[in-house]
């Protein structure tokens, strides 16, 4: 009975999840460029799609840009959440919880001009090297906030014993902490890229010429409407992911046996 | 604390990206457009009851939408926690794969599907129920924000509740708690952390979100986002955009002090 | 943990081929080739045309492209963009040449600008014609449903009306609500006199509960799947709404309304004003036009092409308006001192209940 009330939950949340998602992968095959009507089916979108130099430029920016400010963010986020909760006073760490907090809390045009500002003035040109800061800048707050409730759930003088028994601070953080804190930063790793991928306000202020992720191209065509090679990206995206996802299981699985 | 290699590395990160950032907002903010010379009109103008009224409807939509993705989302993040290693891994990532989709693409989806003629209302007359209108009012914002955000609320609980201290569960059922109690007194509490920080990473982006309302909400009124991206941009200025989220990030953050008493754990010090 | 690891070394190798990619189509446009910084609307281009451009020309084009006149502003202004040519609209025109970031089009150089039709030069955002050549142009009008509106439909007025109450669309932009108000209520929409305003901000208020959403793009797609039975469009879209819906008709009241320009532009500081004016003239030859101007759907300023077209999109009024109809319409002037008084008037539209 409790398992069939856990996989019924599980289909609902699931299902209220891929419900959009779905509807997104039907309007790829529609032959009308418009959302409300179905003038049949087509696979003319995914042929347009492979020609289109823009889209796949973008696609190739967005996954760089994504998978690198992830994986620096979650690097340093992880640091910053492990100063936070070990080498801060006090005081010093509610200050610094807060600042962490202004990110999140600053609307993303906010956040975007202010950066972009930042960049201008300080010279640096506005292009990869500034998109992908900026979303380091975003990200790292987000990996702070997931790590932080594992290290609050870790058992500090593990780490204060290691180092009494002579251990380097880079040992112990690797050899007793980190393995107890991995399931935070996975979930922040898997957030930064999230937020990386669909961030447009401020990707557009901090990129340059040239540089362009998807969310810029598709944010872009919200005036003359979102062209379905778009939805067609989408739908191969996601198959993709989703076969990625199922293969690495099924090799997990093979292994087992 | 002597060992603190890692603290001013953060410090002087915080300080390059997030405080001179916030200095330039806040000098915007307290100062007139024109001139350039200090004023406090900008904040004057902000604390209007009109944009007060905004800011209220933000924070109890967003506020509502949080509670939303808690009540959602902690049984899922409880289910993960409980299924097999493989299971799991595999639910994680389902839950977060949606939205690798564009958030506008997703938004527009569910416009599709919850107008007058839509997915939804053939679905409900298909079961014999009367059809729902709830496209561009609060519940489709509400819709919207539990759809967006609640990912954020479900990992960080499930990552706390994971590798939980599973001798605490079984002390209280040996001392005959029912699961109920032992919920209620043990696992909850032991998740808290999790919970305050999903709390945040929907509460917070859900005050300021302004492209849900605009497209869900039908643009029948204005959210702090909405106001703020318009005073930045169709208006055009950006002094009284800063003064507003200023504004707004000072009444969060002092509100916040409020919740963090009931942050009995205490050494999160989460607020200040 | 395996398996998690492996999907995540899975992504960085994607994400650093990405990176390598995308880092070698950097490298290999740093060679002496002429090059073009082309600032537009998102899909406002046939890229057929950008194609064929290089290839006569050899100029390689960096095209990048905004969501609104304003966000455009903002990246042109500030200097954190080393645009070449952009697309703006008129009254951004006027903003930005304003503030001194247009560079003057020395026309010798763009011979097909003698194509330009007569009624779309010496507009107010330029008056003597050194700055801008239109690229395309349209109005502001009502797009109604003919099955649910069986009455003509020629005054704003019919959007007060209780009969349509929750089937009407606005648009949600300040600027372009407000201006059709005032044009109903026989005011410039251009206005920045506060009694004006505040009339017409009643009216909007007034209004309020008879609309049902205030959209911007969305409301094409609603129109067309018959969810509204009126509502504020610019003309492209309406002739993108009728085409896939055949109930769907186009008026422009009797009052008069928007009429507006997006235009190509020099940016001041310009590193390649040759190129941009040859992609100028280019972009302008007949032809080229014509073919721009099918893909886009919109209207184009070189009677040339208009006469090239179907007849039944010459005969459109949502494409090509007789003059009769534009006798009252207005453009936009920039209003930048003026905002404040407009945003306030739509706030309290916004907030009222």
């Amino acid at each position: 009975m409790m398992r069939f009330l856990r996989h019924s939950y599980t289909a609902i949340i699931l299902g209220f999840l891929y419900l959009p998602i779905f509807i997104l992968i039907v309007f790829s095959f529609n032959a009308s460029k418009s959302r409300a009507v179905w003038e049949g089916f087509t696979l003319r979108w995914y042929e347009e799609l492979l020609e289109s130099e823009a889209i796949l430029d973008a696609l190739s920016y967005t996954l760089s840009v994504a998978v690198i400010s992830s994986l620096v963010a979650t690097v340093i986020g992880t640091l910053a959440a492990f100063a936070i909760y070990r080498e801060m006073r006090p005081f010093e760490r509610k200050l610094s919880m807060n600042l962490t907090y202004v990110p999140l809390l600053n609307p993303d045009i906010v956040t975007g001009i202010s950066l972009m500002l930042l960049f201008i003035f300080v010279g640096m040109k506005l292009g990869f090297a500034s998109l992908l800061l900026s979303h380091v800048i975003f990200n790292v707050p987000y990996v702070i906030l997931t790590v932080l409730p594992k290290l609050r759930q870790f058992d500090r003088n593990l780490y204060d014993a290691a180092l009494d028994l002579g251990a380097s601070p880079a040992y112990a953080f690797r050899r007793i902490v980190l393995p107890e804190i991995l399931p935070g930063i996975l979930t922040g790793a898997l957030f930064a890229f999230t937020l990386s991928v669909d961030d447009f306000v401020i990707s557009f202020f901090t990129t340059g010429s040239g540089v362009n992720n998807l969310s810029i191209l598709i944010y872009s065509m919200a005036r003359r409407g979102i062209h379905p090679t778009i939805n067609a990206l989408s739908t191969l995206l996601f198959l993709t992911v989703l076969a990625l996802l199922i293969a690495v299981n099924m090799k997990r699985g093979e292994r087992k046996k | 604390m002597g060992r603190r290699f890692l603290a001013y590395p953060y410090h002087l990160w915080t300080a390059l990206f997030t405080v001179i950032p916030l200095a330039l907002i806040v000098y915007f903010a307290f100062t007139d457009r024109y001139t350039a010379a200090f004023t406090l009109d900008n904040l004057r103008q902000a604390a209007q009851p009109v944009y007060l009224g905004v800011l209220w409807h933000s924070v109890w939509l967003a506020g509502v939408s949080t509670f939303l993705c808690l009540l959602a989302g902690y049984p899922m993040a409880m289910i993960l926690a409980k299924s097999g290693v493989r299971y799991r891994r595999m639910l994680a990532m389902l839950i977060v794969v949606p939205m690798w989709m564009n958030f506008l693409l997703r938004t527009y989806a569910w416009m599709t599907l919850l107008e007058k003629n839509g997915a939804v209302n053939a679905l409900l007359a298909f079961l014999g129920l009367p059809p729902i209108h709830i496209l561009y009012t609060d519940y489709a914002v509400l819709l919207g924000m539990v759809y967006n955000f609640l990912p954020f609320m479900i990992l960080p609980i499930y990552s706390v509740l994971m590798k939980m201290d599973k001798s605490l569960l079984e002390a209280a059922e040996d001392l005959g708690a029912d699961a109920w109690t032992s919920f209620r007194r043990v696992t909850f509490p032991l998740s808290l952390p999790g919970v305050y920080a999903g709390t945040i990473m929907v509460f917070m982006p859900a005050v300021t979100t302004f492209v849900i309302s605009r497209l869900l909400g039908g643009g029948q009124y204005m959210l702090a986002g909405n106001v703020i991206e318009q005073q930045f941009l169709a208006i055009g200025n950006w002094n009284f955009g800063s003064a507003l989220s200023v504004l707004m990030m000072v009444l969060i953050l002092l509100s916040m002090v409020g919740l963090s008493r009931y942050d009995k754990d205490g050494s999160g010090g989460y607020f200040l | 943990m395996n398996g998690m690891r492996k999907a995540f070394v899975l992504l960085l190798l994607c994400g650093v081929l990405a990176a390598l990619l995308a880092g070698c189509g950097g490298g290999g446009q740093k060679s002496a080739k002429r090059e073009l910084k082309v600032y537009n609307w998102g899909d406002y281009i046939d890229p057929e045309i950008l194609k064929s451009f290089e290839k006569e020309t050899g100029i390689h084009v960096i095209y990048d492209t905004f969501a609104t006149n304003e966000d455009m502003y903002v990246k042109v202004k500030s200097g954190g963009s080393d645009y070449d040519v952009a697309i703006p609209s008129d009254y951004m025109i006027s903003r930005l040449l304003r503030d001194g970031l247009l560079e003057k089009i020395d026309f010798s150089k763009v011979p097909n600008y003698s194509k330009i039709g007569a009624k779309y030069k010496n507009l107010d955002f330029d008056p003597k014609n050194e700055y801008s050549v239109p690229y395309m142009w349209g109005t502001v009008g009502i797009a109604y449903n003919k099955k649910m509106v069986t009455e003509p439909v020629d005054s704003w007025g019919i959007l007060w009306d209780a009969k349509y109450a929750k089937q009407i669309f606005m648009l949600d932009s300040p600027r372009d609500s407000i201006g059709i108000t005032l044009k109903y209520l026989g005011y410039s929409l251009n206005t920045g006199n506060e009694v004006e305003l505040a009339v017409a901000g009643k009216k909007l208020v007034e209004q309020k509960p008879l609309v049902l959403a205030y959209l911007v793009d969305e409301a094409k797609d609603k129109m067309i799947a018959g969810e509204g039975a009126l509502a504020v469009v610019w003309s492209g879209d309406a002739m993108f709404m009728m085409e896939k819906n055949k109930d769907i008709a186009y008026a422009i009241p009797k009052e008069g309304t928007n009429l507006w320009f997006d235009s190509m532009v020099i940016l001041k500081g310009t590193k390649h004003k040759a190129e941009a004016e040859e992609f100028i003239n280019y972009m302008t030859r007949p032809d080229v036009a014509k073919k721009n101007v099918e893909y886009i759907g919109y209207a184009s300023p070189i009677p040339e092409v208009e006469s090239k077209l179907p007849e039944d999109v010459r005969k459109n009024i949502a494409a090509y308006p007789d003059a009769e109809l534009l006798k009252n319409a207005e453009v936009f002037n920039d209003l930048t001192e003026n905002m404040p008084k407009y945003d306030k008037v739509w706030t309290e539209v916004k907030v009222a209940q």
